[in-house]
C-alpha cells in the first residue's frame, strides 16, 4: 500500500513523515511529494497543514493542479484523505484567518477564531486536551473516549453538518477536534505529536 | 479540559548532555536522544533541548541530534540556544524541531520573531525571555544572561506576543539555579499581560515549586531541568503529585 503525504510547503511536516514511518514499518510505502501522478497513484493521502489557513490555501494552489488532483482522489474516487490540524480546517468552504480565503469546500462550514472569552483564554490552544469521542470513527478504533491529544491551534473548524463531527475538545466551548465524512478524515490536533496513542491514530488510518 | 503540561529541559553541549538523568541503567548518559526518550516514555508532555555549545564549529551537531531525537520521540520538542535568523529556525525546524525557542536574537532584531512566525506560523514560535529583577522592575538580558538590555519585561513580553509568539518562555534569572522555586511576582504579571501561554522555568527545587508556578504564577506550562536530570523526581511522581493537588495534569 502506498501512502502519500503531501508536500505542499504547508510548513513543518517532518513530524508527519516520521510518525507516519514509525507506524508504517516496512508494510506501507510512505511517500511525501507534490507530484501528481504519485498522489493520483496512491492508496491513501495525508494532506498536514501548518502555519495560517490562507498561508496553506495559498500553498496549495502555488501548486499547479494539486488541489483538481486532491478533489478528484476525493471527491470523484473516493479514497480516504487525512488532514491534519490546517489539513482540516481546509475542508471548509471558507476561512478568516488573516483574511477571507475559500477552502477546499469538501465539508460545508467555516474556521473562525476560537473565543477566547474576552482573554479568559488563552489562545494559541495549545498542549494536551481530552477528546471527547461522539462518533464511532475508524480512525478511533481502541482508542479510549478522553484519551489526551496534543493541541496548537487559534482556530475552530464549524461545520454546518453536525453529523460530520467524530470528537471535540473542551476549550472554551466544544471545539471540533475530528471529522469523518464518508472517505474523509480529520483530526485538529496533532497524532503525530500525541505519543502513543497519536500513533495508534495513524496506525488505525493506514489500515482502514 | 487543557492539561497543564510539565517540561524537561536538556541542556545539551557539543552534542552531549550536560546535566542529565543519573540512572545506572542508561546505556550513555551524555546522549540527548536517549534522555529524551526516557522523559517521554515518562509522560513528559514536551521535551525541551538548549543548546549551550559555545564554539561555531560545533554548532551543527544539534541538528543531527534533534534529526534522531524526532525519530524516536513522539511528543512536542522545542529546541533554543544560538538562534539568529529564520534560516537557523528553518533547518531546525527541517531536523524534526516543533518549536523553537528564541532568546537574544528577538531582543536585537525584532524581524525575526515577525517574519518566522509568519513563515512558519506562531504555533512553532516561542520567545525566551531571561528577566532579571531591578528595583520594581524587570529587565530582559541577553546573551546566556550575560548583558542587560535594559528593556522592561512586561512590556517586552507584550510586544512579543505582537510580533507573532505562540508562547513566552520566562526564566528568572534571580532564581535559575537556587531550588528556591519560581519568581512567582514575574510569572503572574507577565501571564496576566498577555493572551498567549506561558510557561514558567528558572528556580524549581521541590513539587511544590511547580504547584506554585501554575497555581500563583498562573503559567500554563512549568519547565524544570535538575529535578529530574538527579533522580529527585519523575514525571511521573511530578504529574501525581500535581493532580494531588487539583491541578488538572495528562496522566
Amino acid at each position: 500500500m502506498n501512502v502519500t503525504i503531501v508536500d505542499y510547503n504547508s510548513g513543518n511536516i517532518s513530524s508527519v513523515i516520521n510518525s507516519f514511518k514509525e507506524v508504517a514499518k516496512h508494510k506501507v510505502n510512505i511517500e511525501v511529494t507534490s507530484d501528481l501522478n504519485k498522489i493520483k497513484a496512491s492508496d491513501k493521502v495525508v494532506l498536514p497543514g501548518q502555519g495560517s489557513f490562507k498561508s496553506c490555501v495559498d500553498a496549495l494552489n502555488k501548486i499547479n493542479g494539486l488541489s483538481d488532483t486532491l478533489n478528484e482522489f476525493v471527491i470523484t474516487n473516493k479514497k480516504p484523505l487525512l488532514g491534519i490540524c490546517v489539513g482540516l480546517q481546509m475542508f471548509a468552504d471558507i476561512g478568516y484567518e488573516e483574511t477571507e480565503t475559500k477552502g477546499l469546500g469538501w465539508i460545508p462550514g467555516k474556521v473562525s477564531k476560537i473565543d477566547n472569552q474576552k482573554g479568559k483564554y488563552k489562545l494559541p490552544h495549545i498542549g494536551w486536551n481530552q477528546i471527547n469521542i461522539i462518533k464511532d470513527s475508524k480512525i478511533f478504533k481502541n482508542i479510549e473516549n478522553k484519551s489526551h491529544m496534543y493541541f496548537v491551534h487559534s482556530y475552530e473548524f464549524i461545520p454546518e453538518d453536525k453529523n460530520v463531527i467524530a470528537a471535540t475538545a473542551n476549550y472554551s466551548s466544544n471545539i471540533v477536534c475530528s471529522v469523518e465524512k464518508e472517505n474523509i478524515f480529520g483530526t485538529q490536533f496533532h497524532p503525530e505529536k500525541s505519543d502513543k496513542l497519536g500513533l495508534k491514530i495513524l496506525e488505525n488510518y493506514i489500515k482502514i | 479540559m487543557l492539561k497543564n503540561r510539565i517540561i524537561p529541559c536538556l541542556d545539551v553541549k557539543n552534542g552531549r548532555v550536560v546535566k542529565g538523568i543519573n540512572f545506572v541503567d542508561l546505556k550513555d548518559a551524555g546522549d540527548p536522544v536517549e534522555q529524551a526518550k526516557i522523559y517521554s516514555d515518562g509522560g513528559a508532555d514536551e521535551i525541551c533541548f538548549l543548546d549551550i555549545t559555545a564554539s561555531n564549529e560545533n554548532r551543527d551537531i544539534i541538528f543531527d541530534v534533534v534529526e534522531k531525537t524526532s525519530k524516536k520521540c513522539f511528543v512536542p520538542l522545542t529546541v533554543g540556544g544560538g538562534i539568529r535568523s529564520v534560516e537557523d529556525i528553518s533547518k531546525l525546524l527541517n531536523c524534526g524541531a516543533d518549536k523553537v525557542s528564541i532568546n537574544t536574537a528577538a531582543v536585537e532584531n525584532s524581524k525575526v520573531v515577525i517574519d518566522s512566525s509568519k513563515k512558519f506560523g506562531s504555533q512553532c514560535i516561542v520567545v525566551a525571555i531571561d528577566a532579571k529583577k531591578n528595583g520594581d522592575k524587570w529587565e530582559v538580558f541577553t546573551h546566556g544572561g550575560r548583558n542587560n538590555s535594559g528593556i522592561d519585561a512586561l512590556e517586552y513580553a507584550r510586544q512579543m506576543e505582537v510580533n507573532g509568539a505562540g508562547e513566552l518562555l520566562i526564566t528568572s534569572m534571580d532564581r535559575d539555579g537556587t531550588q528556591v522555586g519560581y519568581d512567582i511576582d514575574l510569572m503572574s504579571k507577565i501571564s496576566s499581560k498577555v493572551n498567549i501561554p506561558v510557561i514558567a522555568s528558572g528556580g524549581v527545587g521541590n513539587l511544590d515549586h511547580l504547584v506554585d508556578g501554575i497555581q500563583l504564577g498562573k503559567a500554563s506550562a512549568v519547565l524544570a531541568a535538575s529535578i529530574f536530570h538527579y533522580g529527585k523526581y519523575s514525571v511521573k511522581e511530578a504529574k501525581e503529585y500535581l493532580d494531588s493537588k487539583g491541578i488538572p495534569v495528562r496522566i
